[in-house]
Formats: structure tokens, sequence, C-alpha cells
């Protein structure tokens, strides 16, 4: 649990550009009784879009684009993890079979 | 781990001016910037080395060190703290999903995301596993045929046993296998047969072989006597003066074939002598073997 002037700091952010991304909805704090909450997630978050925005040169247009892609990347992998959990639970006959599978080259 | 000179590691001249440098870090980090290639262990490494050259030559104190040869390009490696990745595939980055409208899909649209080919779409559709099977069949439900119940754990499985089936062979029931994946049919169940021996009857290949024990007055008197095959009981003729090993064939009395035909039956005779010896015959033979001398081991003399 960190707050909005802890993460300013921590960030090395003005309190008016992190205010910009949270009311963009690129980040997304929990409202506590005194403000905003940040979780780990949040900051290191706030880290790659400062870092994307600041070294990368990825302008405040792109930004919305990157983050998406990005988020529908991360939310695939997850979904992948579960996938490779619920294949790993198959019978080791049914496995083998569909690994092999994975491994084939594409039909064209 | 072998660092690079960081000039070299940028791809930028050692003239190089501070814009070029900038433009060279960025063209690069946003290739290989660990959180934009999740599980890429090549980015992740390739990304420290620009990291930290760009570190140093950013920083015009440090360059003018390094290229005095003040400080070497090593252990300028920037200390990562926050690497998204880290919490973006885990639970406490589930919010920034859901905020992006990702919902939760179902098996099928996953596996179609493996994308079978650049095409696309096409999913995987995978048959089931075949399974194995072993099915014991009495030995005159293989050459006649019989439908058979395979009862496993999860069902049960009506087995028709063709007539003339061989020891070993291997039935195949459709779909009745493991399940598919992804709508993909089941795979097919697989049964192999095996055939119990019969008391009497023996099988090689179409043919039925069998011994039959015959009387000393059926065989060498001849005479009908009834003979079972697999298919019923059968009347034969022994002609007079058979032997012990002699061999009768019951023609169109093996094993059915494919094309309808069948096999023949094979009969070899076995004499069998009255139980308990009988007196009146031995007192005959008493007589009459002396007469007539025969030597049955001709030619079974030791070399």
């Amino acid at each position: 649990m960190i707050t909005f002037e802890a993460v300013c700091v921590v960030a090395d952010l003005e309190p008016a550009e992190l205010e910009a991304w949270i009311h963009e909805r690129w980040v997304l704090p929990e409202s506590g009784s005194a403000g905003w909450v940040f979780q780990e997630v949040d900051v290191a978050r706030i880290h790659l879009i400062k870092e994307m925005k600041h070294d990368l040169a990825i302008n405040e247009e792109a930004m919305p684009v990157v983050l998406q892609l990005l988020d529908q990347v991360y939310a695939l992998r997850r979904r992948l993890k579960e996938v490779s959990a619920a294949i790993e639970a198959l019978p080791p006959e049914t496995r083998a079979a569909l690994l092999s599978r994975l491994k084939e080259p594409p039909e064209c | 781990m072998a660092t690079r000179n960081p000039y070299e590691a940028l791809g930028v001249k050692p003239e190089a001016s501070e814009a070029e440098i900038r433009n060279a870090y960025r063209k690069l980090a946003k290739r290989f910037h660990p959180d934009l290639n999740p599980g890429n262990k090549e980015a992740e490494a390739r990304f420290k080395e620009i990291a930290s050259a760009y570190d140093l030559l950013s920083d015009k104190d440090k360059r003018a060190r390094f290229d005095r040869g003040e400080i070497d390009e090593a252990g300028q490696e920037r200390p990562r703290a926050y690497a998204y990745r880290g919490f973006a595939e885990g639970e406490p980055g589930a919010k920034y999903h859901a905020a992006e409208g990702i919902e939760p899909e179902d098996l099928d649209d996953i596996l179609a995301m493996f994308g079978r080919g650049a095409r696309g779409g096409a999913g995987i559709r995978m048959r089931g596993p075949d399974r194995h099977y072993t099915l014991t069949v009495a030995f005159l439900d293989a050459v006649n045929g019989a439908r058979r119940r395979l009862t496993l754990p999860d069902k049960s499985l009506d087995v028709t046993i063709p007539a003339g089936v061989r020891d070993g062979h291997v039935l195949r029931l459709k779909e009745q296998g493991g399940p598919g994946l992804g709508g993909g049919p089941p795979g097919d169940a697989l049964i192999e047969v095996r055939i119990e021996p019969h008391r009497f009857f023996r099988r090689e290949g179409d043919d039925i072989h069998l011994e039959l024990p015959v009387t000393l007055g059926e065989a060498v008197l001849g005479g009908r006597v009834t003979v079972p095959t697999t298919s019923g009981t059968v009347t034969m003729t022994i002609p007079p003066g058979s032997n012990t090993g002699t061999v009768l064939r019951l023609k169109g009395r093996g094993v059915p074939r494919p094309d309808g035909s069948r096999g023949d039956q094979y009969v070899t005779l076995k004499l069998v002598l009255p139980e308990g010896g009988d007196k009146e015959f031995a007192d005959f033979l008493r007589e009459w073997a002396p007469k007539h001398p025969y030597d049955p081991r001709r030619g079974m003399e030791a070399p």
C-alpha cells in the first residue's frame, strides 16, 4: 500500500503528470479514505510508463495503444499458463498427443 | 557476462553525438525492453547490455572517463527494481487485463489462439487418443464369430467378433477411445483378440486339427464314426486298415475365411485298445502274432 505522494517520490514524477495518467486510466489505483492507494504492480507499471514516455519517446497518442496491446499480451500469457497447467493435469497419453500436435508444423 | 564495448552495444560510432546515442538507445530499447518482450530471455539479456551502455554514454562525465580509459564498460548495469512483467502476469495484474476488456475465454478460443498456421482462426481440433484393450475369446467363438460386451470403468462396448478371427488380431472400434480436444473426434478403441485354447480342437491357419480316438475294430475293419467339428458333428468313413497317425481330411470343415470359403478339418486317428485288456483278444494274438511277424521299428536302428 503506497500513497500518491510516495509514488511521486519513488518514481520521480510530477504529481500533475501522475494524476493525468490516472485520469487516462493508464494506471488504476484504488480509492482509499485518504486518497489513492497504489499496489506494487501499479508502481511497476508507473515506472514502465515513465520509461516508455521519457526514455523511449512513446508519446501520449501512442501510449494507450501500447498499453492496450501490452495488457492483452499479459492477459494471454496468464491464460496460457492456466492452459499449460490444465495440460499438465491431463492423462499422460493425451498430454503427449497434444504436445506432439503442437510441435507439428502448421497445416497450410 | 562478457560485455561489449558500449558504442558497439548501441551500434554507434565513438564520435556519435548525444542525440545519436539517445536515438540509437530508443530504437533498440523499444525492440528489446523486457516488459515488452515477456518470457524472451534473449531480449532481456540484450536489453541489459543496451541499458548499461546507454547509462554510461548518456552521462557526459562517465562517457569522458570511459573514452579516456579511466573506467571500463563493466559494472554499469542499472539495477531495475521495478519489473512490470513480474507482476503483470499474476493475480495483481488482473485488473489491467479486465480494464482492457479481456473476458475469460473458453478453452476452444484459447487453443484457437495458438493459431494453427499463419492464417489463424483454424484452432486446434484434436482427435482423442486411442485406447488399447485385450479381449479373451473362447476358441469356438473365434471360429464362428460372436458378439461380446466389453465392460470398462467408464462404459461398456459391444464388440462383434468376426468369424475366423485370428489370435492377436486387433479390432478397431471407431471413436470409442479417449475424448477429443477442441471439438475434435474421440480416438478409437483398439481391441486385441486373444483366443483361448480348446480341449481338443487345434487351429493352424484356416485349418482345424483334431485327434480322433478309434477302436481296434474301426481301424482294422473300417466303419462310420461321428466326428466333432467346430460347426457341429459330422459322420466320417474310416477306411479298413487305418492306423494310429492316419490323417483324414474333412473338406470345408475348417475356419471360415473372409471370402466365404472355409479351411479344412484334419482328423488324425489314434488307436485305443479296450480298457483293462481283453482276454479273448490276447489269446487270439498269442496264436496269431508268431505266425505274422512284422517290424514297425524298421529303419530306427541307431546309426
